[in-house]
């Protein structure tokens, strides 16, 4: 076992532990000097719109890609030179599926399991394919799968050799609510069970999931931790208005200085500032119409990471 | 009908927009013909000469010697070598070295001055005979007229008489000049060649092109134990193939099979293993399957064009001969006609065996080096 006599004392209970990540392709930075912790045992989300470098850090983490610049450890392993140690303990779903279209549930998961040097590959897919309730479907091609099915599948193709970081690129892109409840039913068991879960998405009830979440758009992490911390640490002031013509108000307001966000949501209209005196100052008149319900509530996750987006574009766009 | 014009157009714009974004297809296309045209058009002649010629002169006058000359001034023939032996030759024949013997008897000159009219021997090999066709022919004119000078005032020679010597041809390993006998055993090299680049010149690129490569990179597997597993269930394939032909060989076509045919059967497998490799390397360079399946038609044209399947190998310029020395076809097809029809064992085919084996090697190696285990 030289593996493990290389790896390296990490500090208790962190099992990523990156620094400064950065990776251009053509010119083009996709991540910038990403730095993140990740506690053993934690669900850890990863949220950042399309081409934010999601899909990018994680297969930094797994070692199917080489950092520009950057170091740091996955399970105690340098991710720079240990890529074959991660690999053995890491399951990484791909955001595309990408098992084998045209092998059967069972084969797909043999297939796995002997690459692993699983020690009765036959017997650990029998109870993959029992755990995940894939029974009656386990002689199917995998090609002929719905995007739920297929979904479980990869999934379990990534914990059939009991991995102790689960990696989950967009996991639930396209997929039923009710195949992706179960799937986060699974993801908690999971984490229950000790394993840490690294899970990219950009839906907002799946962030409200994890234990704590990174946000990361064009390429930079820009704020870490639990769900309350984040919203906290915008600094953002956020009024929900209710009644009337919802519509009309959104646009004028858009337009005032001090406003940085308008979103509706169903009857209600969501109006954000970052800067609370001129937020206060350019909604004054509009309360003194009283024609509209206006209440200080917490910001959402939305407007959050929107709000973060936006300050994102304004510096670096 | 102008409507279905249009849309026509579109399909055509697309198509060409998508060619010229593939750079490689596109160099390809142009390229490809013209490397071809020239290569080939140089490269292949059916009339080979200067074909190597072992001498065994056990006479040393001067009638054997303007024999000799006279031969050479041919143009077929180039005795570069002169075995001691009569063993010596044997072997020179069973290496493939040599196309032509001539072993010209003692007391030859003596004996055709006192008019006894001896026998020289010309020993052919006949495994390809388009290869000695034209030498042959040409070797056949030479008792009437070689000696007319040398015999001159001697008496012995009148207009019309027969020949002062009798040359006796030998054709030996395909007596009776059966063409099948030759093509059948260069066709088995063939069409490995063809069936096994097919086989491995897309399972890499269609791994990518299935998006299929990023689990198979995740996983905890090297590059070269993917590749051992991708080639080893074609080596089975192979090796029905192979069954096959000889088979067919053996009971259609009546091919002899001197040799061992458990050597044959190994040494065809190594054949096997060089053309996946091959094939596999390219599956590793290319970007798209077209890509593969235009690099595997690239080394196959000139397998069998220059390996000395279709065309005599001797025929060709040195720099087309050195072309096919590369070509793992070329020694194939000297080690299997060399086995079946000429009976050689392992010794004699020695460098060939080697050849193959270094060319199996140095395409797995680059495969192997070409394997990108990240996606950067």
């Amino acid at each position: 076992m030289n593996a493990v006599a290389a790896r390296k004392p990490d500090a208790p209970g962190i099992v990523i532990d990156v620094e400064g990540l950065t990776k251009s392709f053509g010119g083009r930075t996709v991540v910038k000097n990403v730095t993140m912790q990740v506690r053993r045992g934690l669900i850890y989300g990863f949220l950042g719109p399309n081409g934010s470098g999601k899909t990018t850090t994680i297969r930094m983490l797994t070692g199917l890609l080489t950092p520009d610049s950057g170091h740091g450890t996955c399970l105690g392993y340098d991710i720079l030179t240990q890529s074959t140690e991660i690999k053995r303990h890491v399951g990484y779903m791909t955001q595309r599926f990408s098992l084998y279209t045209d092998l059967s549930i069972r084969e797909n998961l043999e297939f796995v399991a002997r690459v692993h040097g699983m020690p009765d590959p036959r017997g650990a897919t029998q109870d993959a394919i029992a755990r995940l309730g894939l029974e009656n479907r386990a002689s199917q091609l995998a090609g002929e799968l719905s995007g739920g099915w297929k979904q479980r599948l990869a999934l379990g193709a990534c914990i059939l050799p009991s991995p102790k970081l689960l990696l989950l690129d967009e996991p639930t892109a396209g997929v039923d609510p009710q195949a992706r409840r179960e799937f986060w039913d699974e993801i908690h068991h999971l984490a229950h069970e000790g394993v840490t879960v690294l899970v990219s998405t950009h839906y907002m009830d799946e962030a409200e999931r994890c234990h704590e979440i990174a946000y990361i758009a064009y390429g930079e992490l820009l704020t870490r931790g639990t769900v309350e911390e984040v919203v906290a640490q915008s600094g953002l002031t956020t009024y929900t208005v209710t009644g009337g013509d919802l519509t009309a108000l959104a646009d004028e307001l858009q337009k005032k200085p001090g406003v940085d966000q308008v979103a509706p949501f169903g009857v209600e209209l969501h109006v954000s500032g970052r800067d609370r005196k001129r937020l206060d100052a350019a909604i004054a008149p509009y309360r003194a119409k009283n024609t509209k319900a206006w209440r200080q509530s917490e910001p959402t996750l939305e407007d959050v990471f929107i709000e973060l987006m936006s300050r994102s574009r304004d510096n670096f766009g | 009908m102008t409507g279905s014009l249009s849309r026509i157009a579109a399909v055509f714009i697309k198509e060409v927009t998508q060619l010229r974004r593939d750079r490689l297809t596109f160099a390809m296309m142009v390229l490809i013909p013209v490397m071809q045209l020239l290569l080939f058009g140089y490269a292949i002649n059916t009339d080979p000469r200067k074909l190597p010629t072992a001498v065994v002169d056990l006479d040393g006058s001067q009638f054997s010697r303007s024999f000799l000359s006279a031969m050479q001034e041919t143009g077929y023939f180039e005795m570069d070598r002169q075995p001691r032996s009569e063993k010596e030759l044997d072997d020179l024949f069973l290496a493939g070295k040599v196309q032509f013997g001539v072993q010209i008897p003692p007391n030859f000159g003596r004996d055709i001055m006192r008019g006894e009219n001896p026998a020289l021997l010309v020993i052919a090999d006949a495994t390809d005979p388009s290869a000695s066709g034209n030498a042959i022919a040409a070797l056949q004119q030479l008792p009437a007229r070689v000696f007319t000078r040398d015999l001159q005032g001697a008496g012995h020679i009148r207009d019309g008489a027969k020949p002062p010597f009798e040359l006796r041809l030998h054709r030996r390993y395909n007596p009776t000049g059966e063409t099948s006998f030759n093509i059948v055993p260069g066709l088995m090299g063939t069409i490995l060649t063809l069936t096994m680049l097919l086989f491995t010149g897309l399972s890499v690129t269609r791994e990518v092109e299935r998006g299929t490569m990023e689990t198979l990179l995740s996983l905890p597997i090297r590059p070269v134990e993917i590749m051992l597993g991708k080639i080893a269930p074609y080596v089975v394939v192979g090796a029905i193939q192979m069954t096959i032909i000889l088979s067919a060989g053996f009971l259609l076509f009546g091919v002899p099979l001197a040799g061992s045919l458990p050597l044959l059967l190994v040494l065809t497998t190594l054949f096997i293993c060089a053309n996946l490799a091959v094939g596999y390397t390219f599956s590793t360079i290319a970007t798209s399957q077209l890509q593969a399946m235009q690099m595997s038609f690239f080394f196959f044209l000139p397998s069998m064009l220059l390996s000395g399947f279709m065309f005599p190998f001797r025929g060709m310029p040195e720099w087309a001969q050195w072309i096919g020395e590369v070509l793992p076809l070329t020694h194939f097809l000297r080690i299997i006609r060399g086995i079946m029809l000429k009976g050689a064992g392992f010794g004699d085919l020695a460098t060939e065996i080697a050849a193959v084996a270094a060319f199996t090697l140095v395409a797995m190696t680059i495969a192997v080096m070409r394997f990108r285990q990240t996606l950067d």
